[in-house]
């Protein structure tokens, strides 16, 4: 199952480390992973797609260890909120001048943007969640992709809600009932 | 007042409290070796890193102060992870101070660069490459706080040597600005009221104390809790010393090599109290069956080990001797006296097996020695030990009845811990009697930390338990391998001889009637001892929960079995 987290960190050196190492460490695949500034100069804003196989109580543990990390300040779980997540990609097709048109009738329907024309390719802007990403990929595929790159996830709740705080001890921390006790390895 | 990066270093520790520091020097750390020579430091010098982490780390858990010490780069600074991991595992505020090499040659691959920050990131609490001379205040600052806060733990300092040559402005902060680093302090009103409930109700309950117990000082209110409640303890390894031994609520240790009513009294509990433990598997055995009919109320300060092994009914994050201080205003006075009885049935059963109770046959057996040594000291003595089979048993025949008189490596369980463990206390407690157990091989693995303890005068006594194997493992192979020994039949040197070429006056201990004169003999000699103990070569550790089993199938000593 995969969890979407927002964290937010110090704008400092080797934060970015220190977080993608706890993955490691912890044994947990990142599925996407966007770091950029906030309107604080000094704090960093992350947000990272995790696959959790056990659900809640992996959440539970990404998100007590993101905390036990110095540098970093707030870590919310986003899920299963309502909130505004997007994607944006670059994809470069071949298409010379006999495939601009079907290329461009696509990339209106996705309502994306052409951003650069050549001899033999187009490059194209789209931005949106990740289904929409996944589907405008899909039908380039056939006309014949050179080159493709990808932000990663960035999320916002929408109007006031916050996201799910699981931290045992904090003033709205919750903790789900589906824990299973892991299998002991001798 | 400008001043040398190395110099703010040194202002900084010595306003920190810092008295005495164990290192190495080299070329990427020799300014601040230079600048050490004009401050009031007592510097020891090991002769691995190794030593030097855990004499920092035994200084730590002895004086309950910061320790600190020091390598160069490069190999210097890899020589100490060990002891860094080992001081990770245990929860011991050590800052760790390492060379570098200058800031513009970082990841050029210099001579004696090593990639220190990034190698120790997963076994430190925090860490920080520092570059420049006007960061060294805040960040040495900010280290001896995280290291001593919160859930204590190590801190490495990667000291670029440009940034200790340069100089800086030098102004201490007042206070340090973590705005991601707020260590909880007291347990929400809500959470202690539900605890209070669950505690109300229980027939059976049985408090866990863990090394939390000492860090947070909270000895006196465990005491006070555990006697207004009736409620007896089990220790965890590290946990030992937390409550007196003695006490009539004491159950001693739990877990793998815990005592059998101590383990049956929390499998068969209904409320379980853990104080500041983290539910290791070496003290839970199989997760599925555990303590199936309590429930579960943990005390922790850190909440990544909330639900982290167990799942808990209440967690009380915050500092325990708070969390503790509180419920004891909440609870009423219980009595539990048909529990405390069954507990004391199943040991009384338990008692009739133990090796105590065996007659004299002449063999050395540990536990036996371990006793003696007890006796010998009162009981009072600071033991430090290695890990593996005398580990254990001088856990089950060293009764503690004051904290801070125990150290082992619990969590990392790392060989070699005993003998610079021992000399880094003797700096914290010169007026006391310090003894080092260790086993045959665990010892070897830093035995040349002698001549740092003759070097420095250190009065440890150094018992060596030689069975000539590595015993643990043997146990395992005996026990889990039908006895297909593999590599644990161990050549060791002339200990005395060893012991005597470092300077070191030593015995050698083979019959049982020399043991009492030897222990004296070590007793009234001045400085390091070291007595080699031949043992019984393939005794085990009993009782045993083999990994992976319920905590009440434990294996007892036969009768008699012991050739």
């Amino acid at each position: 199952m995969q969890y979407t987290f927002i964290a937010l960190v110090e704008n400092k050196p080797g934060v970015l480390n220190r977080v993608a190492s706890l993955f490691r460490r912890r044994n947990f695949n990142i599925e996407s992973l966007a770091v950029g500034r906030t309107e604080k100069t000094d704090v960093s804003r992350m947000t990272m797609v995790v696959d959790c196989p056990n659900g809640d109580v992996d959440a539970h543990r990404i998100e007590a260890n993101l905390y036990k990390l110095v540098n970093v300040i707030d870590v919310q779980d986003v899920s299963r909120l309502p909130a505004v997540t997007r994607d944006l990609a670059l994809i470069k097709v071949k298409a010379g001048p006999e495939k601009r048109a079907e290329v461009n009738s696509l990339a209106a329907i996705f309502r994306a943007r052409i951003v650069d024309v050549a001899a033999d390719s187009v490059i194209v802007e789209v931005t949106g969640t990740e289904e929409k990403i996944e589907g405008m990929t899909e039908l380039l595929r056939p006309i014949g992709i050179a080159e493709m790159v990808r932000t990663g996830q960035v999320a916002m709740t929408r109007g006031a809600n916050s996201g799910i705080r699981r931290m045992p001890g904090m003033e709205d921390s919750h903790y789900e009932d589906d824990y299973e006790v892991a299998e002991m390895t001798p | 007042m400008k001043m040398t990066g190395a110099e703010i270093l040194w202002e900084c520790m010595v306003r920190e409290g810092v008295e005495v520091v164990f290192g190495y020097p080299g070329g990427a750390n020799m300014p601040i070796y230079d600048a050490m020579l004009n401050y009031p430091v007592h510097h020891v010098l090991v002769r691995h890193e190794q030593g030097a982490a855990h004499m920092a780390d035994g200084y730590a858990r002895a004086s309950g102060k910061v320790g600190v010490a020091m390598a160069t780069s490069g190999p210097g600074a890899t020589n100490l992870v060990t002891g860094i991991a080992t001081a990770m595992m245990d929860s011991s505020p050590v800052v760790f101070v390492t060379g570098q090499v200058a800031a513009h040659l970082i990841g050029g691959d210099a001579f004696q660069e090593v990639d220190v920050t990034g190698i120790t990131l997963p076994i430190t609490k925090h860490n920080y490459l520092v570059t420049r001379a006007d960061e060294v205040a805040e960040v040495v600052r900010e280290a001896f706080y995280i290291a001593r806060s919160g859930r204590p733990g190590p801190v490495l300092i990667d000291f670029c040597k440009n940034a200790q040559v340069e100089q800086a402005e030098f102004v201490f902060p007042d206070e340090v600005k973590l705005p991601g680093y707020q260590p909880p302090e007291r347990a929400p009103q809500s959470d202690l009221e539900e605890a209070v409930r669950l505690i109300e109700k229980a027939q059976r309950p049985v408090i866990l104390a863990g090394h939390g117990v000492l860090m947070s000082g909270a000895e006196e209110a465990l005491a006070h809790f555990a006697v207004k409640t009736q409620t007896p303890i089990a220790s965890t390894l590290l946990g030992l010393g937390a409550f007196p031994a003695s006490h009539e609520l004491s159950l001693g240790m739990m877990g793998m090599h815990g005592e059998v009513h101590t383990n049956l009294a929390i499998q068969n509990s209904d409320l379980i109290l853990a104080f500041g433990m983290r539910f290791d598997d070496r003290v839970t055995g199989n997760l599925k069956t555990y303590a199936s009919k309590a429930k579960k109320i943990h005390v922790e300060i850190d909440p990544s080990e909330v639900h982290k092994n167990v799942r808990v009914d209440v967690p009380l994050v915050g500092d325990l001797k708070n969390v503790l201080t509180d419920l004891i205003q909440m609870v009423d006075e219980y009595d539990h006296d048909e529990w405390l009885q069954q507990i004391n049935e199943w040991k009384v059963d338990a008692d009739s097996r133990s090796i105590m109770n065996w007659p004299n046959d002449d063999n050395l057996y540990v536990a036996h020695l371990v006793t003696d040594i007890w006796k010998a000291t009162g009981g009072g003595a600071i033991v430090t030990t290695d890990v593996g089979q005398h580990q254990m048993w001088a856990a089950q025949y060293y009764p503690l009845e004051k904290p801070n008189r125990w150290i082992t490596s619990g969590g990392a369980g790392t060989m070699g811990f005993g003998l610079p463990s021992a000399i880094g206390a003797w700096f914290a407690h010169k007026d006391q009697e310090i003894w080092a157990i260790a086993g045959d091989g665990g010892f070897q693995m830093t035995a040349a930390e002698l001549t740092t303890a003759v070097q420095e005068g250190a009065n440890v006594k150094v018992a060596i338990m030689n069975n000539n194997f590595l015993g643990m493992v043997r146990q395992w192979q005996e026990f889990f391998f039908e006895k297909r020994y593999s590599a644990v039949n161990m050549l060791t040197p002339d200990f005395v001889k060893l012991a005597e070429a470092h300077g070191v006056p030593a015995r050698l201990v083979t019959k049982r009637e020399e043991v009492n004169e030897a222990i004296e003999w070590a007793r009234r000699t001045p400085g390091p001892i070291v007595i080699e103990f031949r043992v019984v070569q393939e005794d085990s550790v009993y009782p045993m929960v083999p990994a992976g089993a319920s905590l009440d199938q434990m294996l007892q000593r036969p009768e008699r079995a012991v050739k």
